[in-house]
């Protein structure tokens, strides 16, 4: 596997510079990864992962869950409708999944009422929309592989041991 | 004030010198929170897995709070027959020839005490962990260091085994790979290692807890030579492998008379090892394999980083087959161990241990432990770096 995408993965936030003495390279050839990962298309880009109940973070902190059953369509199944459903600013993450509804899909605004006026206005007017299921999300305990709240270090280690 | 207390502690414990580590300890404790990178802990960074964890939650909320058999739960010593068979290749019954201890050093402190008569000598490969001298004498044995050097990579070879022999020596100990070197044995010095041991009719201990971090080939354990399962106590635990130091859990296998031997000492001194570390390492041994091999790789990057960066700064050192421990050469720089380890807390804040801690074999050389972060790795590479060049100038 391509070394830089190994460490991509374990979602670290090493600099160029950083990946290339982890991985023993140079850093022009971790660019060169890193370009190739974009032209690839598996790289798209990068995001923080912020604790949004945290006040400093707080702006866009209302996130909701939408369980949506489309009509697929001959042809193209389910894809132009996700399509179409996912380009709006407000999706942040749009999937297909297997089970009671098809698409599974989380939004985020600034209030609730922008959240539910996009769901009510927007969402469930789409043609093809059967019906939607909204969960507004109270608390996040675990997002993308981190805790929050919990400080877990290995700081408690004894500095030297035998 | 306490006038003349001393006066009864026992003569062998009262003449036994205290760790190395502990003043070098003492002198960090002094920096602390002066943003000082150890590089001089002797542990994985990790916690213990989550499942692992989660296994002894369970455990205490069934109300597992009860003594053991003095051997271990029978659960557990299957799960390590089981395990010592499908990853050594070494087959122990477990009902007879498997104990849980309080950790490897327990199993050391009872296979010490068990086969010990007073004036006996042991053999070991030096530098090494700090307990096994102490032990030894602990046990009235007598001890054999054997040195092992930075041009064989800290190896142990027959050769010195041959040299260091006297009239007398009873055991072999052996700890492979090596605390606080990395250093291991090919499979060929192995071999003659174990031919060396069935020459001498010697009882080997083999302290193994760091073979799943074995880097590149296979790990061997001496105990699959011939003639060597009879005379051979496998020792083994959980400590790095699983990240699981402070639980205090480990074993020893071996032929059912010396388990029995050790097993009387343990079951008058310890009872039993506590059944949550017990129950929680049944978990690691059934559902572990993943995270043991997450956090190999995790300490193999880290090993390439620091040993190229070592090499580079000047810092001569060897890139260790095992262990989470590189042990580079300070000579180059004109200071000792001692000055090195003190000079770079003091200067640039960053912790590493004196060699001579691990006995005098250890001379120009320290110990880092890379079972820290990249993040701060990196930046205790670059503070050793700006220090060798310091010094370099004045």
């Amino acid at each position: 596997m391509n070394p830089v995408l190994k460490l991509l993965l374990e979602g670290g936030s090493l600099s160029t510079a950083q990946m290339a003495q982890v991985a023993g390279l140079s850093e022009a050839e971790v660019e060169q990864h890193l370009d190739q990962l974009k032209q690839d298309k598996i790289l798209l880009g990068w995001r923080p992962v912020l604790d949004l109940s945290r006040e400093a973070a707080a702006d866009a902190a209302v996130e909701a869950v939408i369980e949506v059953k489309i009509t697929p369509e001959r042809g193209g199944g389910f894809d132009r409708l996700a399509e179409r459903t996912a380009r709006f600013d407000e999706v942040h993450t749009c999937m297909l999944v297997s089970g009671g509804y098809d698409l599974l899909v989380i939004v985020r605004g600034r209030s609730l009422q922008k959240v539910a006026a996009f769901v009510s206005e927007k969402l469930s007017t789409i043609e093809g929309v059967l019906s939607t299921s909204t969960h507004f999300i109270l608390r996040y305990y675990k997002d993308q592989g981190f805790m929050l709240g919990t400080d877990e270090s290995s700081g408690q280690r004894l500095d030297v041991a035998p | 004030m306490e006038p003349n207390s001393s006066k009864w502690v026992a003569g062998h414990v009262a003449s036994l010198p205290k760790s190395g580590i502990r003043d070098f300890f003492e002198l960090v404790a002094k920096m602390k929170g002066r943003e000082v990178i150890s590089l001089g802990v002797g542990e994985p960074d990790f916690a213990t897995p989550w499942h692992i964890r989660e296994a002894a939650i369970y455990s205490l909320e069934k109300g597992r709070t009860f003594y053991t058999s003095n051997l271990g739960s029978p659960e557990l010593r299957r799960e390590i027959s089981r395990y010592v068979s499908r990853e050594f290749g070494i087959d122990y019954r477990s009902d007879d020839q498997v104990i849980v201890t309080v950790g490897v050093s327990e199993a050391l402190d009872l296979a010490f005490r068990a086969f010990l008569n007073p004036g006996d000598k042991v053999m070991y490969h030096q530098p090494c962990y700090v307990s096994y001298h102490p032990s030894i004498g602990l046990a009235h044995g007598e001890a054999i260091p054997v040195p092992t050097y930075a041009k064989d990579g800290f190896a142990l070879t027959a050769e010195a085994l041959e040299e260091a022999w006297q009239p007398g020596a009873k055991i072999l100990m052996l700890n492979l790979p090596c605390n606080p070197t990395g250093g291991t044995c090919s499979r060929e010095q192995l071999e003659k290692i174990a031919a060396f041991a069935v020459e001498k009719d010697l009882l080997v201990l083999s302290d193994e807890i760091y073979s799943e971090l074995t880097f590149e080939g296979e790990h061997t354990s001496i105990a699959t030579f011939p003639g060597m399962w009879e005379r051979t106590i496998f020792l083994h635990g959980f400590s790095k492998a699983y990240a699981m130091t402070g639980w205090r859990i480990g074993y020893a296998c071996g032929p059912t008379a010396l388990i029995d031997a050790m097993m009387k000492v343990h079951q008058y001194a310890m009872m039993c090892a506590s059944i949550i570390a017990q129950d929680a390492a049944v978990e690691a041994l059934r559902n572990g394999d993943d995270a043991v091999a997450n956090m190999r790789e995790q300490y193999h990057r880290r090993r390439d980083l620091v040993i190229r960066r070592f090499n580079e700064m000047g810092l001569d050192c060897h890139s260790p087959r095992g262990s989470f421990y590189a042990f580079p050469s300070v000579a180059g720089t004109g200071m000792t161990e001692a000055q090195f380890a003190q000079g770079l807390l003091e200067t640039r804040k960053v912790a590493v241990v004196p060699g001579t801690a691990f006995g005098p074999g250890g001379k120009n050389h320290v110990r880092a432990c890379f079972a820290t972060g990249y993040e701060d790795l990196m930046v205790a590479c670059d503070r050793m770096e700006r220090f060798i060049a310091e010094s370099d100038r004045s």
